[in-house]
């Protein structure tokens, strides 16, 4: 049979942002997709050999718009393991806070995006409305929406008083109901399933092959979660993983859908248990040494390689962001598939192109 | 904190057997790294097992000859004074978004590449904008 | 098991206000908090130069000799290291935004010459 190519993105609708395949299609069926990133290289990596190292917090912030706090927490993490600094509970209780209601941001965006990529349109709107709250709530905790600007080495920059911590649970409880009513829709709803259901198939060991992380990986059915490495406050914090076994879109949906929950659950519990104290220790010198951080952002693990010899600017940076990690699995869902469900399996993946592209 | 990881020193020559054991054992890839160190790169396949991180360090020697600029007509060059890795794409599928990445900010020639994008993954305004900085200044391309 | 699941939200939705403001005639108001515009010094500010050499972004020039500060709003991204570094405290982030900036001329158009201010007391 003849084979057609046709070019999707960089511009695409359903793109928020620029990546581009070539989709090698026999009639309606994809064949092959060839990737193309690098529309947007920033060489991010190579701007922390002129930054200095306690700068860089705020360029490591600015890698992803979405997943924002987590990057900058985990470099941070990186540096303060490299120079054996102890953070205060109090900030470590912080941080992972506003990393989980990062992780409600970032996945309500995404049952967003979802949604509008399958063309339900007031779905769509519903799941970006509930998300604007949690917006609201970072703005009130740290005094940026997106961009938090609240992680330095050694601690955090800002404190949550009790009285704003009591506002904040209330409306996470209002979040919670709100969140309920459209998890149910998407779990539910017949037009949402017949989108889902049983497209873009990963098997358990193909997952693991192709080195996928996060939502991806569980809901192919393995259980990894990085959050079980006990950064930050989750040594005290138990999070069992939410691992689904079908490996097929809806799947990754339920993972995700689980994964609001289990963050609010979360947020409840560090609230209650947070201690007081110091939120920062005064952080003096410069690095000398290496160390590999991983912690669990709202797709997949992140791992931060840091190499400093002494100097006040580091010798390297080097970040692999879970997209990058996804997308050979993307390629592997998408051969095979039909030409219309494309735009849904490269949303499956929660692509964050500006992520993969230090 | 610190989380649990080791960093094993091999030689060059043993990466590929070693990392096949790590396949073995059923172990995920979770990094390729490389570090320009002026004469040579060092090089960390991090690999991860059950939330165990080991990782693979290894260092390339960069020729004494060795320059950075693009090859005719702008594509990679396939010159032999490149620094020349074995590629593990046979082994780890998933590694060849990493090893292209090699190629394109380094300017390392990946052998036996299971999918070479050939210089194209990154459209940097600069070819191999973080290989060796003992190599003269890359030249800015105009498209 | 949810049957109807999106019809009731919807219908629920149908009857109440829109979530959404009438934004040029209901401008939002900025939480408290909000890390937004940067403020010119006050008059308490010595041009000590800490906050042009702890601005991650190179906004600030502060010339010492001719006590001027001058701030790129381009440049400027309402990170507060300034404010958090200022001995005399007499930098603040406004809550409100910072309004669009028309021109690009970099050092002049938001400059602010301090040049009448008291001397600082002696402390």
């Amino acid at each position: 049979m003849a084979t057609t190519i046709i070019p999707f993105g960089p511009q695409h609708p359903v793109l928020p942002e620029p990546v581009h395949l070539d989709l090698v299609v026999e009639d309606e069926k994809v064949v092959e997709a060839r990737p193309s990133i690098g529309f947007i290289h920033r060489g991010l990596e190579r701007l922390a050999e002129k930054k200095e190292y306690q700068e860089f917090v705020y360029v490591a912030e600015r890698i992803c718009g979405i997943c924002s706090f987590i990057h900058g927490q985990t470099y941070c993490q990186a540096i303060e393991e490299i120079m054996k600094i102890p953070v205060p509970p109090r900030a470590q209780y912080l941080r992972t806070i506003w990393g989980e209601l990062s992780r409600l941001h970032s996945h309500l965006l995404w049952l967003g995006l979802m949604a509008d990529g399958m063309g339900f349109e007031s779905l769509f709107m519903h799941a970006w409305r509930i998300r604007e709250k949690v917006l609201n709530i970072i703005e009130a905790t740290t005094g940026g929406r997106v961009i938090f600007g609240s992680c330095k080495i050694g601690g955090v920059r800002r404190d949550i008083d009790p009285d704003t911590m009591k506002t904040l649970l209330a409306q996470i409880d209002d979040i919670n109901k709100d969140m309920h009513e459209i998890v149910n829709v998407f779990l539910s709803d017949r037009s949402v399933k017949a989108r889902l259901v049983g497209v873009g198939t990963l098997t358990k060991d193909e997952a693991y092959d192709l080195g996928c992380v996060g939502p991806m990986l569980r809901a192919s059915g393995v259980s990894q979660d990085m959050r079980s490495l006990g950064y930050a406050a989750f040594n005290e914090i138990k999070v069992e993983p939410i691992v689904r076994t079908a490996g097929d879109s809806y799947a990754r949906c339920e993972v995700r859908c689980g994964e609001l929950f289990q963050s609010v659950n979360i947020i409840r519990q560090a609230a209650a248990k947070i201690p007081p104290g110091e939120i920062a220790v005064k952080v003096t010198g410069k690095p000398t040494g290496e160390s590999i951080t991983r912690t669990e952002q709202p797709r997949g693990e992140v791992v931060y390689y840091v190499k400093a010899n002494g100097a006040m600017n580091l010798q390297r940076f080097r970040v692999r962001t879970p997209t990058f990690a996804n997308l050979p699995a993307l390629l592997k869902v998408l051969q095979g598939c039909d030409l219309a469900d494309v735009p849904m399996l490269v949303l499956t993946i929660d692509p964050c192109i500006s992520c993969t592209e230090r | 904190m610190t989380q649990e990881q080791t960093i094993e020193n091999i030689a060059l020559t043993e990466l590929l057997d070693k990392v096949r054991s790590f396949r073995a054992s059923k172990h995920r890839l979770a990094q390729i790294c490389a570090t320009d160190l002026g004469d040579k790169y060092e090089l960390l396949y991090s690999f991860d097992l059950q939330g165990k991180l080991t990782s693979l360090r290894t260092y390339l020697p960069i020729p004494a000859n060795h320059s950075l600029a693009p090859g005719s007509a702008g594509g990679p060059t396939t010159d032999a004074t490149h620094p020349h890795l074995q590629s593990i794409s046979s082994i780890y599928g998933a590694s060849i978004l990493y090893e292209n990445e090699l190629h394109d900010l380094f300017g390392i020639q990946m052998d036996g590449l299971a999918v070479d994008f050939h210089g194209n993954l990154y459209k940097t305004a600069i070819k191999y904008p973080m290989g060796s900085k003992k190599a003269p200044t890359p030249t800015c391309e105009t498209k | 098991m949810a049957i109807f699941a999106m019809e009731r939200l919807a219908l629920k939705w149908a009857f109440k206000k829109p979530v959404t403001s009438r934004y040029p005639f209901e401008p939002r108001v900025p939480l408290p908090h909000s890390r937004g515009k940067l403020e010119m010094p006050t008059p308490t500010c010595i041009h000590c130069k800490i906050c042009e050499k702890k601005c991650p972004t190179d906004a600030i020039t502060v010339d010492r000799a001719k006590k001027t500060w001058v701030i790129d709003r381009l440049r400027c991204i309402s990170c507060g290291a300034c404010v958090e570094n200022c001995p005399k405290d007499s930098l603040t982030l406004s809550e409100m935004h910072n309004g669009p900036v028309v021109t690009r001329d970099r050092e002049f158009a938001a400059a602010v010459v301090i040049a009448d201010k008291p001397s600082p007391p002696k402390v």
